[in-house]
């Protein structure tokens, strides 16, 4: 269980989050959507220490993530932001096997090289995992990133807007393989989405943000709603339900 | 592996070609016969001092820039382009003006402090910086530098060190002798410590998300390189002088080859490093003989001719 209460960050004059309180379940895929600038990144980061929280607190199954050495909250919590920068020149495997570094510290065990293998296999980046990520496409560098946080085995696994750079097939297969993480392993996938249909089909629970703030969450049911989309990015939205999962229709 | 072997074999054999070239007449002859007392006695006293310090050198100020480049993520920085061998050249100014009778340690030692000072300032800006723009970060520095040498400069200018100062500007190993290089050990100690931390930097070189997320103190990791690249290139500055060019193409040759993971990477760059300062300095004792041009010059020449290459090559890559 993630628990945040009254956290709040501002950048200069502008608090971003804004005394969020949230508990957030263990198990399943959560996530968390909202116009740009309401503070869905700035939250993820302050979840997962990559920032500070001046105010407020945040527990991860009960360990406060300011204070507990980071070394520990590795094993339990991953994080991948949005816009990986990377000079360094590394092979696909590489750097999927240094997500195995807060378990080895580097000296890799069979079992580490069996869930580097695992998570090349479902990744499907077998063809390319002797590669440098620069001779990569976008597309093919994102999912190697994902494999690396997928492959440090953490109960919590946070992604900030893990789509982007994917093809409507590669979007597809990895919303998939986040619901089969979270069923088969038991682990919590929580995602910022800018797409709310994957959202709506994928997720357990939506938590929608808006100016920094919980504006609603609930059950994908819940929250795609013409009333709740309006309210959170001020468009029209016609729902419509299709095999039993709600799709929003907002571009007329 | 078999790569590194052969590597280390050219290493080797460049350095047994440093141990026969100069103006002494030391052969393998006669050493053996014990003909020549004065050849044995160069051999000891000059030749095999400057081929450890050759080695040491070259490996040291090549893995200090690999490190470098880890840390401040840019494949353009190295020792001299992120103020840190102006910075030690600063401290060694310093050092022989107010306290001239330190020992060598503790010259190298307040050195080596300086240029910590020095490149964390560097470290520093760059943080300040709103843009950084790849080529940006080697400019900085080299300003930086240029700042850090005037003030150098005006000082040695005033107390009439100014010679003093270019000797620790110019590589040159002429003057290594026995006694006068065992500073360069504690580089090859702290470049064995750079390789038991290696995966660490690696991850460093990934960012300070990446570095946090893995559960690795960012602060800490560059704070442990910063200390072994600042120490090493003071010992490199205190003993023979700044070489340049080293620490940035060194690394950058190896990354094309090998990639970037420092756990395989650093000993072909430690290897190439000495190789290529051997071979410089072997060069330069023969140009002109029985005269010798200083390894600051001839690894200039050759340094600047692979770094246009690599410029060139890098950016058909981008493009």
């Amino acid at each position: 269980m993630i628990e945040v209460r009254n956290a709040s960050k501002s950048y200069g004059e502008t608090l971003v989050v804004d005394d969020v309180s949230i508990t957030l379940p263990a198990g399943g895929v959560i996530s968390l959507i909202g116009a740009n600038g309401a503070g869905k990144s700035t939250l993820l980061s302050m979840i997962s220490r990559l920032l500070p929280v001046p105010a407020g607190t945040v527990t991860v199954e009960g360990m406060d993530v300011t204070t507990t050495p980071g070394d520990v909250l590795a094993r339990h919590l991953s994080i991948l932001r949005q816009d990986n920068q990377m000079t360094a020149r590394l092979t696909v495997r590489d750097l999927i096997a240094f997500g195995r570094y807060p378990h080895s510290k580097g000296r890799l065990t069979v079992e580490d090289q069996g869930h580097i293998e695992r998570v090349i296999r479902y990744l499907e980046l077998e063809a390319v995992a002797h590669r440098f990520l620069d001779e990569l496409s976008g597309g093919q560098r994102q999912r190697a990133f994902i494999a690396m946080v997928l492959c440090q085995d953490t109960d919590y696994v946070l992604l900030d807007e893990p789509l982007n750079n994917l093809d409507v097939k590669h979007a597809v297969a990895m919303m998939k393989l986040f619901r089969r993480t979270a069923d088969e392993f038991r682990k919590t996938i929580i995602l910022v989405l800018h797409d709310i249909n994957f959202a709506s089909c994928y997720s357990d629970r939506i938590v929608a943000m808006r100016n920094g703030r919980i504006a609603h969450q609930g059950p994908p049911e819940d929250i795609i709603t013409p009333c709740v989309i309006r309210d959170v990015y001020g468009v029209e939205a016609n729902i419509h339900e299709i095999d039993g999962k709600r799709v929003a229709l907002y571009f007329r | 592996m078999r790569g590194l072997v052969l590597a280390a074999a050219g290493v080797i054999a460049l350095a047994a070609a440093s141990l026969f070239v100069g103006v002494s007449d030391v052969t393998i002859g006669t050493i053996l016969s014990g003909s020549s007392d004065e050849a044995t006695q160069v051999l000891l006293v000059s030749r095999i001092p400057r081929t450890f310090a050759l080695v040491l050198a070259g490996a040291g100020m090549a893995v200090s820039g690999l490190i470098l480049q880890m840390l401040a993520r840019n494949k353009f920085v190295e020792p001299s382009t992120a103020g840190t061998a102006e910075s030690a050249v600063f401290g060694m100014l310093m050092v022989t003006l107010l306290a001239p009778e330190t020992a060598m340690l503790g010259r190298m030692l307040v050195a080596g402090v300086c240029a910590l000072a020095g490149t964390v300032l560097f470290l520093g800006i760059l943080r300040r910086m709103p843009l950084r723009s790849p080529l940006i970060v080697p400019l900085v520095g080299i300003m930086l530098g240029a700042v850090i040498t005037a003030s150098t400069e005006f000082v040695a200018y005033r107390f009439d060190m100014l010679q003093s100062v270019r000797a620790w500007e110019t590589g040159d190993f002429s003057g290594v002798l026995r006694g006068r290089y065992e500073l360069l050990w504690i580089g090859a100690a702290l470049t064995a410590v750079a390789y038991a931390a290696a995966d660490r930097f690696t991850v460093a070189g990934l960012g300070e998300d990446f570095t946090t997320n893995l559960g690795l103190n960012h602060r800490r990791v560059v704070s442990l390189g910063l200390i072994i690249v600042s120490l090493v290139t003071a010992a490199v500055i205190a003993t023979c002088g700044m070489i340049p060019f080293l620490g940035l193409i060194v690394p950058n040759l190896i990354s094309l080859m090998r990639g970037d993971n420092m756990r395989l990477s650093l000993p072909w760059v430690a290897l190439f490093g000495a190789g290529l300062v051997l071979a410089c300095d072997i060069a330069g004792r023969l140009v002109i003989r029985p005269y010798e041009i200083p390894i600051g010059t001839t690894m200039g020449i050759v340094g600047s001719a692979i770094f246009l290459y690599l410029l060139l090559r890098k950016n058909r890559h981008a493009a």
